[in-house]
This record gives C-alpha cells, sequence and structure tokens, in this order.
C-alpha cells in the first residue's frame, strides 16, 4: 500500500518535472505561455499580483484625472480628458480580463483591492491640484506608464502580453496630448506657465518612482526577468524615462527639479539626483497625500452601486428562467 | 428693391433663428454632457464607467458642432451666465443615484431621437449634424432602455428607486415639447411618439406611467427663456471657474 503511494508520487513528481521542462524550454524560445498550459504555481501567482495590480492601478488612476473633467478649461480638453478616463476604465477591463484566464475573477480582485489586500500604482495617491496636472500626468505618468508597459508587449504570458499591445497604443496617443496640453501652457500666458512648472516640479519625483524600488531592493524582480514576465530591470527602465524626458523638457520650455541632472558623457546617460525612498515606501504603505481618499471613494462607488448590481443579476436570472420555460413549451 | 430688402431681412432672421435652435439643443447635449461627467470614477460597474463616459462624449461632441454654428463654443460654454443658458431644466437635474441618471436619460434620449430621426429626414440646416447624431442617440436611447428594464424588473429595491426617479423627473419632460424658434418639426408629433415609447418602455419594465403636472419647475418652456433651477448655478460656477481665472488665455 505504501508502495503504490510512493510510486504514485514519484510518477507525479516526474510527470511535474517534464511540465517544468516544457515550460522553461518555452519560455527560453520566446514562446507564449497561454492559459491552458502547465505553469509554475508560482509564475501564476506572480502574474494575478502584477496583472490585478496594473488593472486596479487603471481604476485608481481614473480618479486624479476625473477630478478635472467638471472644471476643463475648455471643451476640446474636455472631450480629450473624458475619452482619456474612459480609455482607462477600457483598460481596466482588458486587464481584469488578462487575469481571469489565471483562474481568478474580477469580483475577488476588486474584493482584494478594497480590503487593501492588494496594490495600485503609487502615483495616484498624489493629488492633481490645479488644470496642469492633468498635463503633467499625461506626459509624465503616461510616459513612464508606456516605458514600462512596452517591454510588457513581449512577456511570456500571452493574454497579458496581447492586452499590453491594445494599451500601448491608447497610452501613447494620451501621452501626445498630455504634452500637448503643457506645451500650450508653457506658450501661454505668465501664470499658466508658471502653474505647468508647479505641476512638473511636482510630478517629476513621484513619476520615477513609478518604476518601482532600486534593483537591490526590488523582491519580485530577478524571478520576474527568469520568467520573462519583466524584460527589463527597474533602474534600466528609470534610466531610460530620465533620457528621454529630458530633452522633452526642454522643447517644453520647463526645467525639472533636480540639480543633479547633467548629461554623462562617458555613460551616454544622463544622472540624476537621489530618489527619496523613504517618501516612496511611505506612500506605498498607504501614508501618501490621497491614499485614503482614494481607497474610500473606489469602496464608495462599489458600495453604492451595489443594488445596481443585484438588479441587473436579478433580471438576468428572471429573463433567462422565462426564456427557458419558452423554449420548454415551444 | 422692396423685394429684394425683405428677402435680406428673412434670410437673417432665418439665420438668428437657425442660431436660436442651435443654442438650444446645443446647450442641452453640454449640459447633459457635463452631468454625465460627474459619473467618471463612481460609477457602479466598469461596463457603466465606459457607456457614460461614451454617451457624455457623443453628447459633448453634438455640443461643439452646434455651439460652433452660434459662435465661438469656448465663449459660448464658459462666459455665459445662468440666464443666457437655454437648455431644458431636465438636463441640468443633478445626478442623483444611478436610477435617476437613467430615467433623465431615457426621457432626453428618446427625445433627442425623435427629434432627430425628423430633422435627418428634412433638408433645414441642422438636417447633416441631425444625421449623425441620430446614431449615436439611437445607442444612448438603447442602453438608457436596457437599463430602465433591468432596474425596474430587478429588485425590489431598484424597482422602487426607478419609479421614484421616473416620477421625480417628470415634471420636466413637457418642456421638451414646447415650440423652439428656428426648430422646424411637428412637437406634437414628436410629443405623441415620445409618450408611446415611454409608455411602452416602462410598462414593460413593469413600473407605472408617472401621471403628474409636466410643467418644469417654473412652467413649461422656462428653461429656453434662461429660467433654470437652483443646482444649475452651482454647476455653471464649477464648469467655468477656471476658464474665467484666465481671460483671454488658450488651452
Amino acid at each position: 500500500m505504501q508502495d503504490t503511494q510512493a510510486a504514485q508520487d514519484t510518477a507525479t513528481a516526474a510527470a511535474q518535472a517534464a511540465y517544468e521542462t516544457v515550460f522553461d524550454a518555452a519560455v527560453a524560445a520566446d514562446e507564449r505561455i497561454e492559459p491552458r498550459d502547465w505553469m509554475p504555481d508560482a509564475y501564476r501567482a506572480s502574474l494575478v499580483r502584477q496583472i490585478a495590480q496594473h488593472a486596479h492601478s487603471e481604476i485608481i488612476g481614473m480618479q486624479p484625472e476625473a477630478n478635472w473633467i467638471t472644471r476643463a478649461p475648455s471643451l476640446r480638453r474636455k472631450a480629450i480628458l473624458m475619452a482619456k478616463v474612459q480609455d482607462e476604465a477600457g483598460h481596466g477591463l482588458y486587464l481584469y480580463s488578462a487575469a481571469e484566464t489565471l483562474g481568478t475573477s474580477r469580483d475577488e480582485l476588486l474584493d482584494k483591492l478594497h480590503a487593501g489586500r492588494q496594490k495600485y500604482s503609487s502615483i495616484f495617491n498624489y493629488p492633481t491640484l490645479t488644470w496642469a496636472d492633468v498635463g503633467a500626468i499625461g506626459w509624465l505618468v503616461d510616459g513612464a506608464a508606456i516605458t514600462n508597459q512596452v517591454p510588457l508587449c513581449r512577456c511570456s504570458y500571452g493574454p497579458y502580453a496581447r492586452a499590453m499591445v491594445r494599451i500601448c497604443k491608447e497610452e501613447s496617443f494620451h501621452q501626445r496630448q498630455g504634452y500637448e496640453a503643457l506645451l500650450a501652457l508653457s506658450r501661454g500666458t505668465e501664470a499658466q506657465h508658471a502653474m505647468a512648472q508647479d505641476a512638473v516640479n511636482r510630478w517629476w519625483w513621484p513619476s520615477l518612482m513609478m518604476f518601482g524600488p532600486p534593483d537591490d531592493e526590488s523582491a519580485h524582480s530577478a524571478q520576474s526577468m527568469a520568467w520573462k514576465i519583466k524584460r527589463h530591470s527597474n533602474d534600466e527602465l528609470r534610466q531610460r524615462f530620465v533620457d528621454i524626458a529630458v530633452p522633452q523638457a526642454e522643447a517644453l520650455g520647463l526645467t525639472l527639479p533636480d540639480p543633479d541632472l547633467r548629461w554623462n558623457e562617458e555613460r551616454g546617460h544622463y544622472d540624476f539626483g537621489p530618489i527619496d525612498w523613504a517618501e516612496f515606501w511611505d506612500v506605498l504603505k498607504g501614508n501618501g497625500p490621497c491614499n485614503e481618499q482614494r481607497l474610500d471613494r473606489r469602496r464608495q462607488a462599489h458600495e453604492d452601486g451595489a443594488w445596481v448590481r443585484e438588479a441587473a443579476a436579478a433580471y438576468a436570472d428572471k429573463h433567462t428562467q422565462q426564456h427557458k420555460h419558452g423554449e420548454a413549451r415551444a | 428693391m422692396s423685394e429684394t430688402t425683405d428677402t435680406t431681412a428673412t434670410t437673417a432672421t432665418t439665420g438668428t433663428a437657425i442660431a436660436q435652435a442651435a443654442l438650444a439643443l446645443g446647450d442641452d447635449a453640454l449640459v447633459l454632457s457635463h452631468r454625465l461627467g460627474e459619473w467618471a470614477g463612481n460609477a457602479p460597474v466598469l461596463e457603466e464607467e465606459v457607456a457614460l463616459a461614451n454617451i457624455a462624449l457623443d453628447l459633448l461632441g453634438q455640443a461643439r458642432v452646434l455651439l460652433s454654428l452660434v459662435g465661438d463654443e469656448d465663449e459660448l460654454a464658459y462666459l455665459r451666465e445662468e440666464r443666457d443658458f437655454r437648455n431644458i431644466q431636465l438636463v441640468e437635474q443633478p445626478n442623483g443615484d444611478f436610477a435617476h441618471t437613467i430615467a433623465r436619460q431615457l426621457y432626453f434620449s428618446t427625445y433627442q431621437r425623435l427629434l432627430y430621426g425628423q430633422l435627418a429626414t428634412g433638408d433645414g440646416p441642422l438636417s447633416g449634424l441631425a444625421a449623425k447624431a441620430v446614431k449615436e442617440v439611437a445607442y444612448h436611447q438603447d442602453h438608457a432602455e436596457h437599463w430602465t428594464l433591468r432596474l425596474g424588473d430587478g429588485t425590489t429595491e431598484s424597482h422602487t428607486r426607478m419609479q421614484r426617479a421616473c416620477d421625480a423627473l417628470w415634471r420636466y419632460t413637457g418642456e421638451l415639447f414646447q415650440p423652439v424658434e428656428g426648430l422646424d418639426v411637428d412637437h406634437d408629433a414628436l410629443q405623441t411618439a415620445w409618450l408611446d415609447s415611454i409608455t411602452s418602455v416602462l410598462e414593460q419594465a413593469t413600473l407605472t406611467v408617472p401621471s403628474g403636472p409636466r410643467t418644469g419647475a417654473w412652467r413649461a418652456g422656462a428653461g429656453r427663456q434662461g429660467l433654470h433651477t437652483e443646482p444649475f448655478g452651482r454647476m455653471l460656477a464649477e464648469m467655468q471657474h477656471l476658464h474665467r481665472s484666465h481671460p483671454g488665455a488658450t488651452w
């Protein structure tokens, strides 16, 4: 009896090892892992964590921008902003669907977000205090997001990679519009220029923090890179972003709030000053300017909408049953 | 000589009348779009974030075309005061709960679809715009009807809320069918078709068609003359404050 058990265990372990070999070979060959393929539990869990966090960021990220929809200063800007916030809801939908292919559900993930058990990007815990913040978010925050997300289009997990292709197209569009809004302010009246500069001063460092902790303090990085979920380290992507943003700031006629920022001929990159990691960890722990407000608002929307979702479910139940009865009679 | 003068005068009057109509319809779309924009981030499900924003965007697009027929869209949106807006009172009503928003949308998009349907078949100056808008509005109406059915025939709570919303907004629906200068449509026929459509949807949703007066807060037609309800001034204050804080700036 015990022998049979032991034999079964050995067989299972052998099968497991065979699966792992196939998986590792697929990843090594840059093939896509698809929902029905075998994958290590930790790979699945890591993807759920990352995709959920990404989806939550889209949903929470609607708030700082929606904050200005009703006050947008021209009808054209208002239309652009509305379209952008709408796109973000759509991105959230894609990403929750991608996460669902891994065996979780949108409801489950939203419950975790509302309970504070899953995170979203720390950037959205900063407030939008002026109209220029909307432009700065488009330029810097979306710019950082794109730098992060373009490599994800080649991520080893197929559904996530495909979602990123669609999302990156729309994000690039938003980023251009944000840049253009900021350019209009920078070239506008003195007050508008000052508003733009102030927004960039406030959003620059938080944008650099979007790439996550430095490589030597990043808990998930090494494994994610081995699995080809991530393609580049946090610090590599952060450097890439700085290198792109500096000439853009010059073209905008705005300065970046970093006295240590300068071109390093030897490295072929911009050097930049130290990031305030204490602030980063503090915001991540829930102590940023808007953490409570963002989560409260999300929970409130969910609670206020409960009766609507219940009504839709009750209606669907009733009418599916009627439909079935109708079919039975026919 | 006198004939020429007459023709010129008629043309001018017609132009002004069309501007009046474009202003009225443009203000309706602008104000309702703004109200729907207030939902961003607050909708009951993600799909409704997308749907409500989509409707808001369509309406804003219509508003921009209509207001541009009259003058500069931003001057008209941001620099007129409450008494100069020509929208009906229905569209300025606060969002309330989701049922209120849906009832307002049902009443308005049914009207808009019938109105643009009529305008699109004519050869008036608004027919081109109406032909494009009627497609958007058909989607808005469809969306509102589906939610009216789900809420009316969903749970006891949703039924109660939907009925309350339909009742509360009913008084503002008479204004939809007051003649508007420059708007060459048969308002009585519109009203009949509107009542038929609304009655049919509400009955199917197991709701009672409200029976109260449909006169508006003041009297039917007041909104078109710049007489609005109190929440509207506050809405404009929010909408216009940034634009007004920077006179002459471009954005």
